[in-house]
């Protein structure tokens, strides 16, 4: 709903980390970062979704206003003086991915979107070099019933950004979560296999919006790159009939 | 410069796979440049087997699986005076720390029994005992610098000592990153 | 109806009540109930004479919860009535006997006692008077005379002035100006519009709103549809958590009863004014009293909080401008219109004004529920309202604003309580729990549990709380087991900040409060524990780089 143009909107002034900008007044804080190259973080913000606010990456501060905001949801307002990157901001990034990481297992090196993932990326461009809290070492479980996708609950961020493509674009609400807290997961349908999943098209959106490895094609996976060659003595013997 | 000016370096890998080692040697000629300036008093790849008193930088491969790399890690933490976590092993625990996910128990039965055919027996001497946790370095002792990747490349590894031999910082993320 | 023929009802009920001599009133509240009031007031009932001489009535909630159950015997000619604790059912006969003419005095509970001499009722002044079933009680009592006053020779904009006058803030924690957020709601220009009495009370050890809702539901009632008056609202919910059963079950019939009496439904007392209330259970998450969550829940959603903006004066159920208060906030408000914002605004302090009702609990004498004025020094709460520290040990701490608040030391004792101050010096007036702790607390034990509870009642959204809470008990656990390093402690505190100025609801923003005020006042019990580390108790490194280059 914080998205959707209203008509008659005002242009507003105001400043992101000193530099001058306009924009309209129903434009989110990240829009306008983006769009001009300033990168403030982000997991669960994807555009063409519904505002979402969870990972809390792209908070940002308002000069004058102790709180910081998430500037997914916040709208950008006449004299607004935005500051995306301080120290602070940065630490706090730092630990909050540090939280991610120590959340699952993420093992990049063994992941198959190892150097495709915004995880990884977002840790390189935020300096988050180690993990300072323990690993959780928690057990998580692969699905990999589904004919064309798979999904490792080990890799997963718990962005929504799945629930919500299936939910508001592809219009199956496939997915959703269960539990809560810590044991917050994602799931197909009422927590069936993905490969029993009545409502499942198998467009495979959810896998295209996913940020780390957490859905991916099925036959992606080093394992997986087994050839199959059982056709060939067959083929020489029919060849050798002939 | 006269020898004894040389930046003393010491070197060891804990659980890892010794690429991180690898990735050193990888840096080629670059390796002449650098046993101009430094000294390795210690390491897997030279002769010298006993850790000095003091050392300027250490570098440790690999995460802290059991006694043995624990022991080692507190060594180097005492003996040097920089200490820098080479690779995805030492700076997260990576591939060694996937074994967290089963209990201690079961890890010692998949290696020592289940596949041993003959005369399987856990071993009680000349092994270290597993930790219950591998863990990065960082989590026993405190590190200077993180340098990710797996392995982190030659240039990456290069990059890092280079800019230390300048007396600067360097920051491995321009260069690197986990899983790199 | 109209405010005379109300009136006259409210005398006819009164002179009825006249008739007879002597009121015995049993205590049917929760805690009282627990310790067997039921019978008790099954025997007082059967040992009354026949006739209307003598009168057993069910009421709520007396307050003093721990010498329950509780009777209070009223007689006509008496000014003071006799109270009597801990009754048992075998004890009915010897009160009935007594009636009149002596005091069971092994029973006698002192009402002298500061406890309930120091306490002012507005929210709870019909709790433990009136038979909270029964709407003739309540409207002898005054009740639903704001309503129809207000209906009847009040414009909306009066009323809300009435309550921007008395400058009440909400009482479900944030304080935030009652007045301030009905203006916002009735200044949208939207058609449809709800008003949400927030009933989810979740705080461990506090239950301020479930003795209204069990004692006294027509004034929650009577609060909303005013509410709903002055800011253009036709239909309401009350949220009540599942766990309060009898609550919602007096909620359900007052509003059965008031709507009977065409004092709720279509055209309120043939006005153009209309208003229904619906009754939606939650299911036991803290995190649904959070408003946006609320909502999300009222919906048929997850309950999940969102970010704000926009709030929900704005953009709230259905994407309709709803207000949302807190059962307390809504109880003050008959008073408010009736006596006017003036009355109000003159008991309290500065910018807290009126009353607010705690939770005595813990290591206190007395524990139970309690009315003050706001501003009373926080000593006189724990040493003479409650009675100070039993079994000779020595006062430590008290935590006020449950998993959202802060442990204050005995320093702080002569603070006077609202809103301002308790922020100050690092706690919160939350919803209104008040545990004391004694010598014998370990602070990084309380600070552990909070943490616990926060945890657990994360809803998993936001990364921060959903793993900072996690990581943070972890911590706790691990200084509290006396292995953790100073290292641990630096992080821990990290995390705090990390946690409260990130997370997304108030939920994770509040959770490190328990940490950071115990740290604030009793760091050395942290640093007690913690053990030396040879490596991390060496000095940093940082200089040796010069040493390297
Ligand atoms: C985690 C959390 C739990 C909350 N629980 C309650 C509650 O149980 N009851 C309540 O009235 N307000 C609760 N609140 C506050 C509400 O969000 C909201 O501020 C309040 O209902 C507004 O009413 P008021 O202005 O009358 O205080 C909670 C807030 C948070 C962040
Ligand atoms: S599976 Fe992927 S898209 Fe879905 S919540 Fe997890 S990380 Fe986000
Ligand atoms: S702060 Fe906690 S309860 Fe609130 S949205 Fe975040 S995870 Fe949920």
């Amino acid at each position: 709903m914080i998205q959707t143009p209203t008509p008659n909107v005002r242009v507003v002034t105001f400043k992101i980390d000193d530099r001058d900008f306009s924009a309209r007044e129903d434009e989110t804080i990240i829009q306008v970062a983006w769009e001009n190259g300033i990168r403030v973080p982000s997991l669960c913000y994807l555009e063409g979704l519904s505002v979402w606010g969870a990972c809390r990456l792209c908070v940002v501060e308002i000069v004058g206003s102790p709180r910081l905001v998430s500037s997914c949801s916040t709208r950008v307002a006449e004299g607004m003086e935005i500051r995306t990157d301080s120290e602070r901001l940065q630490a706090y990034r730092r630990m909050i991915l540090e939280l991610l990481f120590s959340e699952r297992n993420h093992v990049c090196s063994v992941c198959v979107s190892n150097g495709h993932c915004e995880l990884q990326n977002l840790a390189q461009q935020c300096g988050m070099d180690h993990v300072r809290v323990p690993y959780r070492n928690k057990v998580y479980q692969v699905d990999s019933s589904h004919d064309l996708f798979r999904v490792d609950h080990n890799r997963c961020v718990l962005c929504s950004r799945c629930i919500r493509v299936c939910d508001e674009i592809e219009g199956a609400h496939t997915w959703d979560s269960k539990g809560r807290g810590i044991d917050t997961q994602v799931i197909t349908d009422l927590n069936r296999p993905w490969g029993e999943s009545d409502s499942c098209t198998g467009c495979g959106k959810c896998v295209q919006v996913c940020p780390t490895g957490a859905l991916v094609q099925q036959g992606t996976s080093v394992g997986e790159m087994h050839k199959d060659r059982k056709f060939l003595p067959y083929l020489s013997r029919m060849r050798d009939a002939q | 410069m006269s020898e004894s000016k040389k930046i003393t370096v010491a070197t060891t890998w804990l659980d890892g796979c010794s690429g991180c080692h690898m990735s050193l040697l990888d840096i080629d000629e670059r390796l002449i440049e650098l046993a101009q300036q430094v000294d390795i008093v210690y390491s897997p790849l030279v002769d010298g087997k006993h850790l000095p008193e003091t050392v300027d930088v250490g570098i440790i491969e690999g995460s802290v699986s059991n006694e043995e790399d624990l022991a080692k890690a507190r060594e180097f933490r005492r003996h040097c005076k920089y200490l820098i976590s080479l690779g995805d092993c030492a700076v997260t625990g990576n591939v060694p720390a996937m074994r967290n996910l089963f209990p201690l128990d079961s890890v010692y039965d998949r290696a020592y029994q289940e596949n041993v055919q003959h005369n399987p027996l856990r071993p009680n001497d000349g092994v270290p005992a597993l930790l219950d946790v591998v863990k990065p370095v960082h989590a026993v002792v405190p590190v200077d610098l993180h340098v990710p990747g797996c392995p982190p490349s030659a240039d990456t590894i290069w990059f890092v000592l280079s800019q230390l031999l300048e007396g600067r910082v360097p920051n491995p993320n321009e260069v690197t990153r986990f899983g790199a | 109806m109209h405010i005379d023929e109300l009136n006259e009802l409210a005398e006819q009920i009164r002179t009825q009540h006249q008739s007879c001599q002597h009121c015995v009133r049993v205590c049917m509240a929760a805690s009282c109930q627990s310790s067997g009031a039921d019978d008790v007031l099954k025997r007082l009932e059967d040992a009354a004479p026949e006739g209307d001489q003598v009168q057993v009535k069910s009421v709520g909630c007396m307050g003093l919860c721990s010498a329950g159950p509780l009777v209070e015997v009223r007689s006509r000619g008496d000014d003071q009535p006799i109270m009597y604790q801990h009754v048992e059912s075998q004890d009915a006969e010897e009160i009935m006997g007594s009636l009149g003419d002596s005091v069971v005095q092994r029973l006698e509970c002192p009402t002298s006692i500061p406890f309930f001499q120091r306490q002012q009722k507005i929210v709870l002044e019909n709790s433990g008077i009136i038979d909270p079933e029964d709407i003739e009680d309540y409207i002898a009592a005054d009740g639903y005379s704001a309503l129809v006053e207000a209906l009847t020779e009040s414009s909306p904009a009066e009323v809300l002035n009435e309550v921007n006058l008395s400058g009440l803030r909400g009482r479900g924690g944030g304080g935030y100006p009652t007045g301030l957020k009905w203006s916002t709601v009735a200044k949208m220009p939207a058609t449809q519009k709800y008003v949400i009495c927030n009933a989810d009370e979740g705080d461990p050890g506090a239950f301020m709103d479930r003795a209204v809702l069990e004692s006294d539901p027509h004034r929650i009632l009577e609060g909303m549809a005013l509410a709903a008056y002055a800011v253009g609202a036709n239909r309401g919910y009350i949220y009540v958590r599942a766990e309060y059963p009898l609550a919602i079950d007096r909620l359900k019939k007052s509003i059965r009863q008031a709507t009977r009496k065409g004092l709720l439904g279509a055209n309120v007392c043939d006005t153009p004014f209309s208003f229904d209330i619906e009754v939606r259970l939650g299911a036991g998450a803290f995190v649904c009293g959070e408003e946006t969550a609320l909502m999300q829940s009222v919906e048929g959603e997850r309950g999940q909080p969102r970010p704000r903006p926009p709030y929900p004066a704005e953009l709230g159920l259905w994407g309709f401008p709803t207000l949302i208060n807190n059962v307390e906030t809504y109880a003050n408000i008959a008073p408010i219109v009736r006596n006017g914002g003036e009355w109000f605004a003159s008991i309290g302090t500065e910018r807290s004004k009126g009353t607010k009702v705690f939770a005595l609990a813990g290591r206190i004498h007395n524990t139970g529920l309690i009315e003050v004025p706001m501003g009373v020094p926080l000593r006189e709460i724990v040493e003479e309202i409650g009675g100070g520290v039993p079994d000779g040990r020595r006062f430590k701490a008290v935590q006020t604003g449950g998993p959202s608040g802060g442990c204050l030391p005995a320093e702080q004792m002569d603070l006077p309580v609202d809103y301002d101050s308790l922020r100050e010096v690092g706690s919160i007036m939350g919803s209104g729990g008040m545990i004391v702790m004694d010598e014998t607390s370990s602070m990084v034990d309380v600070a552990r549990y909070f943490m616990e509870f926060c945890m657990t009642e994360s809803c998993g959204k936001c990364v921060p709380c959903r793993v900072g809470t996690y990581q943070m008990h972890e911590l706790l656990t691990k200084i509290a087991a006396g292995k953790g390093t100073s290292a641990d402690l630096a992080l821990l505190e990290e995390l705090c900040e990390v946690v409260q100025m990130t997370s997304l609801c108030g939920l994770g923003q509040t959770a490190p409060n328990p940490v950071v005020s115990t740290l604030q006042y009793f760091r050395h019990e942290y640093e007690e524990k913690l053990i030396r580390d040879e490596f991390v108790d060496m000095e940093q490194q940082t200089e040796e780089m010069e040493a390297v280059s």
